[in-house]
Formats: C-alpha cells, structure tokens, sequence
C-alpha cells in the first residue's frame, strides 16, 4: 500500500512507544514493523510456564461444553440472525476471568447462520441437528437476495455439471465459503482501524481518475464495501468495550485487538479455511516491550497467549454432516505460521514462536489452530528440538519448507489451510479443491465415459480396446483426457470465484490486505499415487483388463512386479513427477478470471477416502472404492523402505509446479524415532532437516502407536484429546467417520521390527 | 572386479539400529538360530540375492546426502554380516570413504571373521548378546557363548565404540543372576556406550507361517514393563548406561 499520510499522523502516538523503524510508519507495511523491532530468540523452552489456574478455569469452563457438541453434532445455533460482523451481541465464556473477549455469537460454541454461500447449505445444516430454518431467512435468501450457489448453477455448463457430480473435478465450493484467504489481522493492532480506513479510502481516490471500466468499478465497489467493514469492526469491537479505532497500546491490547480483527472475519465469513496468518513474532514485539517496562511478567505474557489460542479452539461454522464426513470432524483450518528465517538471514523466532507452540501442553492437545512450523534446518536448534518434542507429545504439528516458501513468497509468508503460502496482506487465492487423477486415468481407458456409471463424461474419445494396456497408448489417451480435464477444471474455478466475489465477498479479509492484491488460481490434483503406480504397472509389468458387456474397463490384473511411487525408486517416482509438471503445463493454458496465476496443490485433506470410494479398480491393483493415499503421500503399504525413503520420493515432486502445496503425512510410532526416549526429539530434527534439504515442502508427522487407535476406536470416550496429523490439517481422531479412522489405522506406520 | 554378496534387502531406520537414521542392509545367512529371531528369512545365505558392492553403494548413494543432514549412517546386519566378512568389509571401507558413519549389528559369533581392517572401518558396533549363561546361550541359539565375549573383549582391546544388544525373553534371559553376571563383564569394557534392552516381540510371527516352519516362541508372552525396568535397573547398578 502506498498511501500517503498526513503531517499530524505521523506524530508517534503512545502506542508506538519505543518502537524502530520508519517505514511502517508512512506506509501499512508490518513486515516492516517486525523486521524493525522483534527480538530472535536463540535459546531453549527453559523459560516457559505452564497454565495457570486462570487459564485452567477458562479452558475447563468451554472444555465442559465439547462433550455435549460431540454428542449433538452442534451445541446450539442462531438460526433466525444472518451473521453479519455486527450482528450479534456480545458473549462470553466466563466474562471476570477472560483476558481476551469476544465470540462469534452470543454464547461459546453457539453458532451462526451464512446464507450469503448458499441458503440451502444452512437449511440442510440446520435440519441435519433438529432446527427448523427460520422462515424469514428463507424468504429473503430465497426471494430478495441471490446467493453464491444460485450465481453459480446459474452459469455452470451441462460438462461442468456433470464432472462434478461423477466425481472426476471435486470439493468445489460452491456452495459454501471458499476461505483460504488470510486478512492481516495485525494491522488492526498496529494502525488501529482509523488509520486503515484512511489508507483505503486513498486506494479508493486512486481509482476515481481510472476510467470506469468494469474492472475497475469492481474495485471502487470492493473498497467500498471493505471501509464499510472495517467500520464494523469498529463497532464490534466497541460492543466488547475495546476502541480498536486506536492503535493497540500495550501487548493486551495488540492481542486483543489483532483478534477481534480475526474474529470479524469469522463472523462474516464461513470460509472452508480460516487462517490467522503469521502473528506470533508480531505479537512478541508487544509482550517484550510490557516484559521490558515491567508491567507483565513470563506467566502472563503465556497466559495472554493461552487465552487467545482457547478463543481460536472454539471457532464453529454451522455446516452439513456431509461436509463434516467430507473433511472428518469439524475443521475451521486457523492456521498459524511459526518460525523461518527472515531474508536477512535472522531466524524469526521468538519466544512467543516458543508460546504459541505451549498452548498444547497448556491446554492439552487439540486440531485447532493449526499450528504450521515454518522449518529450515537453519532455525536455532534450540527452538527446532522443542518443536520436535511437542509433536512427539501431540502429534499436532506442521512443518512446511521456509527454504521453498522465502525465496518465492518473501519472509512475511503465512499458511491458509493446510500447504497454501501466501505474502501476509498481499496475495490471495482462489481455492480450487483438486482433480481426480485416478479416475482420470480410467476415462483414458475408457474413452472418457465412467467407470462407476458408464455415462460419457468427457467428449467421445477413442477407448483402448487390447487385451493388455500398452503404455504408449495409454500414456497418449491419458494426456488427451487431462487436456480436456484442466480445461473444464478452470472454467469451472472461473464461474464459481466469479459468483463467490459477486455474492459472498470476503469485505473484512480483503480490508486487511493491500490493493491491487496478487491472486493465485489454486487447482489440486488428488489420487496421483494411484495414476503413478497404474503407469508404473503397465510400463514395468503387463496389465490384463477385464471389460464388461458393455465393453467398459472395469477390472485388472498386474502380472509381474513393478517398481511403486514412495521407494525412492526414480522408475516410478520420475512418473509421479511427470504427472505433476503435465497437468500444471495444462491448468497454466487457460486464461484464469481475475488474471490469477495459476498453481496447484498436492493435497486431499481427508477426502482421499470419499475419492477412493468413488473411483473403480484400477491399474495398479487398488480395488474399487478402496481410499486413495492423501495428499502426495504413497500407497498405503507399498512404501516399503521406512519413512526416508518415502519421503524422499515425495520429495523429489518439484514444487515449483505445485506452488499451492505437495503435502506428505507420516506417521511413525515412538519406537521408530528411536530406541532411546530421550534420543526421540533429535532424531525427529534430523529427519525434519534431511527432508527439507533434499527439497521436501510439507510433513504432518504422527508420532503414534497403532494399537493406541485402536483402542480409542472402541473406547472414543477415553481420547476426547487425541489429535492426529492427516493431509495438512490435524484432527480428532475420535470425531472421524469409521471409514476415517480405519483408512488412518491401514496407513504405513514406520515403526522398526 | 566388485566384491559380491548375498543380501535380503535394505531399509531406513531411526534410532534403532545405531544413532540417527540409517541405512540398514540385510545380509542374508546367520549360523545361530535364535529361538527368538524376528527374521527366520534371512537365516539362508542361498535365499539372498546376489548383489555387487557396487550396487549396494549406488543405492546407500541415494540417501548419502539425508543420512548425513540426520546424523545418521549406515549399519550392516542380517542375518549375521560376518558370514560374508568379505563383502560386510568392503562395504564398510567404501562407505567410511564416503564419509558415513557405520556400525556394524553382530551376534559376535563369527567375530574372528572381522580382521583388524574391517573393525578399524567400523564406527559402531552393535554387538547382540543373547545371554550371559552358557547353557541358556547354547539353548537359545544352538551356538557357544564364547566367541561373543572374546569379541567383546577384543573390541574393547581396539577401542571400537560397542552398543549392546540384549532380548529380554520371559523365562530366558530374565534371570536375575544372568543379567548380573552380563552387567559385570559389560562393566568392565571400556568402549561400551550403552546397553539396550530390547523387549521380546512376535511382530516376525508371520514370517515363520509364511515360511511353513513353527514359531518356537509362539506362547512366550512379552515382558511387560516392570520387567523391562527392572532388568535395565540391574544393569544400570553396574554403572551402565541401559535404555
């Protein structure tokens, strides 16, 4: 942003006591403020405090209400109030002990209704738990006011209609928020919203001298409306007795603030990915300041983060049971982004970096926030040993390439969702969910009709019609049934983001980011560890099909053996990657709405599983229904060379060609990290460094037994903490469908005999 | 002209097999039969493959670079390494060579088969004493005791680092004087880091119906944790580091 400021606002305000820098001042930068003013903290947990009996009241006070939310599906809801960011009163947990306030309703765990995505979206969520929509909502949603999913049936084609309902183009939102946009929620603390409304209200009057182009009386429109939210804010904010109008003028406040900045978007929005960002080093800047003027000390400075973290736990959206099948538990994805090395070469660790990653011993365990460790073998090793022994204790910890991240997207990067990096405040994406690359490959034999339904899918395509696969052939039929795919897949990104600007835009998440903003198109593929191996198999052993009355592939059988994607093995790895770079070559021919750049993720979530179930027998000698591995991850059980080798064979998927993300899940049991207990956590920093020198971007490690879930699948009751890693998100486990829990349990554990 | 051997196959470890994360080659062919033995299907030197020195090493190649970042190496075992002492030799000069850390996992039975050299290209020796009492040793293994505590003697004499191995099998090797006897002899080398208990597992059960030969542990329970505890407190008494 480059607005210019007035002589009387440059006036250091209270606020801004003792702070460095000038830059930050003149222009809405926060990377600059942090560059300027944080403290790197080289040394090790040694100085952290546990909960204090505060936190514990607090923490046990909302903890108390979980069992019956689990029970229920939901606790409660408003289903007559259309959240807006000022349509509920203020709430409270336990309103004399709470540091930091404010819920997205009137009440803990009570949520709200979002109709702005689609008004059927809420009605099916509000049948699905006993609560009758409210009849005036669905007349005004259903008569007066269009929402995103009308805007996008409206404009989907016949082909785009039916990709997505066999499966092959999946996990579209349109029907809900699309999310994985991440409002800097830091300039709230650090300007106070006066200052950012002026700052808009600039970008705004650069706009007036531009002709009135349909571009660009969209983006009058968009500030517009992003002022009118941060007023909002204001406003909100006000109803909890904070002046957020004001920069924030001591760490409570900047704690405070910066989430009722958070805590807008979240009332307004019910994105599929809520991330926070980047804040703890920001944060840090405040708590060292009080700490150095003496006004907090180290247990409050942890319990002020404690606190935040519990309001980030109970973030809720009203969704469908199906969505919560889709996605296993409840996920609200408040991803926060830890760590790194700041391009000076200074690691932007902190001690709050430290206190973020506390709150899982605090308060026990727990999927959200999505605490994502920015790794590079280069973080003090202090910090890197104690991340690796939080995972070992929790197995609730992320870790992505800040060696692939910096260069790329700047050292103020941060996280939406689970592997999605963006610049703080000045990128975006469109979320795209993922292709079915599996399937893909069966219509290449199939000549483009499905292999569940028969139905023809893609235009009439010549089948393959030998008794066994020649890889020639079906590498070329493959790669025509992939250039019609990216072509529908992005057309089909282009309609849905189009209505989800027209009809559900992100106003608040926008404020908060510079304008003109940088957009990603994110496309996914899913299911390439399938595809890999069909090739793999069909180039290094022979493949018998078996074809039905119709003359429709619905069997194989491999004789011989074949080298397997997750070996090392660069027979089979070097087709995984070919897939990759191909399919991004593809997506990257056709124009994006917006001008995006285009990208692609690696990544399924937990949807590996309802894929699997909707794609037939395939090549490699997966049955039908069978769930594909997630994310980038190999075949269950095929890699057979512990977790290094699988790991470098993931790592060998260039992330150049996968920007969105290449997301790898282990999961190895104590045993496997060493002999020696007290050996565990190095050897996690050793394996952690490794992968990431050879090229790795993403790691969700498990350190678990498989007989520990096994038990929690029969007795739920005694792990409600139990928390694991799956593709770039973590999860109850005890909240995940049986199917979940059973494709968890059959995954490769990398243990030692 | 590249040294050959017979292998079963390799893996990566962490943590187990020698510090950090290592490349573990399988040789194939051991002279004990451990009553215990997770891997019955390495104990046929003819059931390996036959594989060159060089094909070992382009392989151990691929992970130089990650074994080294993870501080760790490669380990050599088996079956026994030094049925092969030839090939096990050569493998650890050409990785020593190259600048990996190794360590060697032997019963110690055919440890006059390792020559001064070989040892003197061994970083780590993960030396499996099965028992301290020499008629549940013979028992156990169908093997003497003896071989293994000159070799532990002379590693000590050479002053190569040593790691114990030692199975803890109910009604086996849990006897009180046994673990004794070991933790007193242990206590007197001076290159022994550390002394692993390894609590007796059925996890290679399947491998033994695969192979259509009976398991002859199949009703021994595992220990449980007191008896784990209490077994390395004994050897702790002797002043030994026992994990």
């Amino acid at each position: 942003m480059t607005a210019t400021v007035t002589a009387a606002e440059r006036v250091t305000p209270a606020a801004w006591r003792g702070f460095a820098g000038a830059r930050w001042r003149e222009l809405i930068d926060v990377r600059d403020f942090i560059q300027a003013n944080y403290t790197p903290y080289e040394g090790d947990a040694s100085f952290l405090t546990g909960p204090t009996d505060r936190t514990r009241a607090v923490w046990e006070k909302v903890a108390s209400l979980f069992p019956e939310e689990r029970a229920r599906g939901i606790l409660d809801v408003d289903a007559t109030t259309p959240s807006t960011i000022t349509s509920h009163a203020p709430g409270w947990i336990d309103r004399d002990r709470e540091l930091i306030v404010g819920l997205q309703t009137d009440a803990p765990l009570k949520r709200a209704i979002m109709p702005n995505g689609g008004l059927r979206m809420v009605e099916n969520g509000l049948k699905a738990y006993g609560y009758e929509p409210d009849p005036f909502v669905t007349k005004v949603f259903g008569t007066y006011r269009k929402t995103h999913n009308d805007g996008v049936f409206d404009a989907y084609t016949p082909e785009m209609r039916t990709a997505r309902k066999v499966g092959i183009i999946t996990g579209l939102p349109d029907a809900y928020g699309r999310g994985r946009i991440i409002g800097d929620y830091r300039r709230v603390a650090l300007y106070g919203t006066d200052r950012l409304i002026g700052a808009k209200r600039a970008e705004r009057a650069r706009l007036d001298a531009e002709p009135s182009t349909e571009q660009v009386i969209r983006d009058r429109e968009e500030l517009a409306e992003q002022i009118n939210a941060l007023g909002e804010l204001t406003r909100m904010a006000a109803s909890y007795g904070c002046d957020v109008s004001r920069p924030a003028a001591g760490a409570h406040e900047a704690v405070q603030w910066l989430y009722l900045g958070y805590l807008a978007a979240v009332k307004e929005q019910n994105g599929a990915a809520m991330s926070l960002g980047r804040t703890s080093t920001f944060l840090d800047v405040y708590l060292q300041r009080d700490l150095d003027e003496g006004t907090i000390d180290e247990t409050r400075a942890q319990e002020l983060i404690d606190d935040f973290v519990i309001k980030l736990r109970i973030v809720r959206f009203l969704r469908t049971p199906e969505y919560d099948a889709l996605f296993s538990g409840d996920p609200t994805w408040v991803t926060e982004s830890i760590g790194g090395i700041g391009t000076d070469g200074r690691p932007l660790v902190t001690r709050t970096s430290f206190r973020f990653l506390q709150t899982l011993h605090n308060l026990g365990p727990a999927p959200e926030p999505n605490l994502t460790v920015l790794w590079s073998p280069r973080l003090p090793a202090g910090f890197k040993e104690f991340c690796a022994q939080v995972s070992i204790d929790s197995s609730a910890v992320q870790y992505e390439s800040d060696e692939l991240l910096r260069p790329r997207n700047g050292d103020d990067t941060a996280i939406a969702c689970c592997v999605s990096a963006m610049a703080v405040g000045k990128e975006m994406q469109f979320f795209g969910a993922r292709v079915n690359l599996a399937k893909a490959l069966l219509y290449a034999v199939n000549g483009g009709r499905d292999e569940m339904t028969g139905d023809q899918v893609t235009p009439a395509m010549p089948p393959l019609t030998g008794e066994y696969l020649d890889y020639e052939e079906l590498a070329a039929a493959y790669d025509r049934v992939l250039d019609w795919l990216a072509e529908t897949y992005v057309n089909t990104l282009n309609v849905i983001h189009y209505m989800h600007d027209k009809y559900a835009y992100e106003r608040l998440e926008m404020a908060l980011h510079d304008h003109p903003v940088h957009r990603f198109m994110a496309c996914g593929i899913a299911g390439l560890s399938v595809a890999a191996d069909s090739l793999s198999a069909v180039k290094h052993a022979r493949v018998k099909v078996f074809r039905d009355a119709t003359g429709l592939a619905v069997d194989f059988r491999t004789e011989g053996d074949f080298p397997a994607y997750g070996n090392n093995d660069d027979r089979a790895d070097a087709i995984a990657v070919g897939l990759v770079e191909s399919f991004m070559a593809k997506v990257r021919r056709h124009p994006t709405y917006r001008d995006a750049e285009h990208t692609q993720s690696v990544l399924t979530i937990t949807s590996n599983v309802v894929y699997g179930k909707h794609t037939g027998n395939t090549p490699d000698g997966r049955r039908s229904g069978q769930p594909f591995a997630p994310g980038a991850n190999p075949m269950n059980g095929r890699d057979r060379h512990g977790v290094a080798a699988s790991a470098l064979s993931v790592a060998k998927l260039p992330y150049e060609q996968a920007r969105d993300g290449i997301s790898l899940t282990t999961t190895i049991t104590p045993e496997g990290l060493g002999h020696d207990p007290a050996e565990r956590a190095g050897h996690l920093v050793g394996i952690l460094d490794a992968y990431m020198s050879a090229g790795g971007f993403h790691m969700n490690v498990n350190v678990l037994d498989r007989a520990v879930l096994e038990d929690a699948m029969e007795h739920p009751e005694k792990y409600p903490e139990l928390t694991i890693r799956v593709s770039g998100y973590a999860v109850n486990f005890v909240r995940l469908t049986r199917e979940q829990q059973l494709d968890v349990i059959s995954r490769t554990f990398h243990g030692s005999l | 002209m590249t040294a050959t051997g017979r292998i079963h196959s390799w893996d990566l470890s962490t943590g187990v097999d020698g510090p950090g994360t290592r490349f573990v080659l399988f040789v194939s062919g051991c002279p004990l039969r451990c009553l215990y033995c997770a891997n019955p299907d390495t104990w046929h030197m003819r059931d390996g493959r036959e594989t060159t020195v060089d094909e070992v090493m382009a392989e151990i190649e691929k992970y130089r670079a990650f074994l080294t970042t993870a501080g760790g190496g490669v380990t050599i075992t088996g079956g026994e390494p030094l049925l092969q002492s030839a090939f096990t030799g050569e493998i650890l000069r050409r990785c020593k060579a190259a600048g990996l850390h190794t360590a060697l996992d032997t019963s110690g039975f055919l440890g006059a088969r390792a020559d001064d050299a070989l040892l003197a290209e061994t970083d780590l020796v993960l030396l499996d004493i099965k028992s301290f009492d020499i008629g549940t040793y013979r028992k156990l293994t169908g093997g003497a005791l003896a071989p293994t505590l000159n070799f532990a003697t002379r590693l000590d004499r050479l002053g190569v680092p040593v790691r114990i191995r030692y199975v803890l099998v109910p009604g086996w090797t849990d006897d009180e004087t046994a673990v004794d006897g070991l933790g007193a002899f242990l206590a007197g080398l001076s290159t022994v880091e550390r002394v692993d208990v390894l609590p007796f597992h059925k996890l290679g059960a399947h491998k033994y119906d695969a192979l259509g030969i009976p398991f002859p542990l199949k009703d021994t329970p595992t220990p449980d944790r007191d008896l784990v505890e209490r077994v390395r407190e004994q050897f702790r008494h002797h002043g030994l580091r026992a994990v």
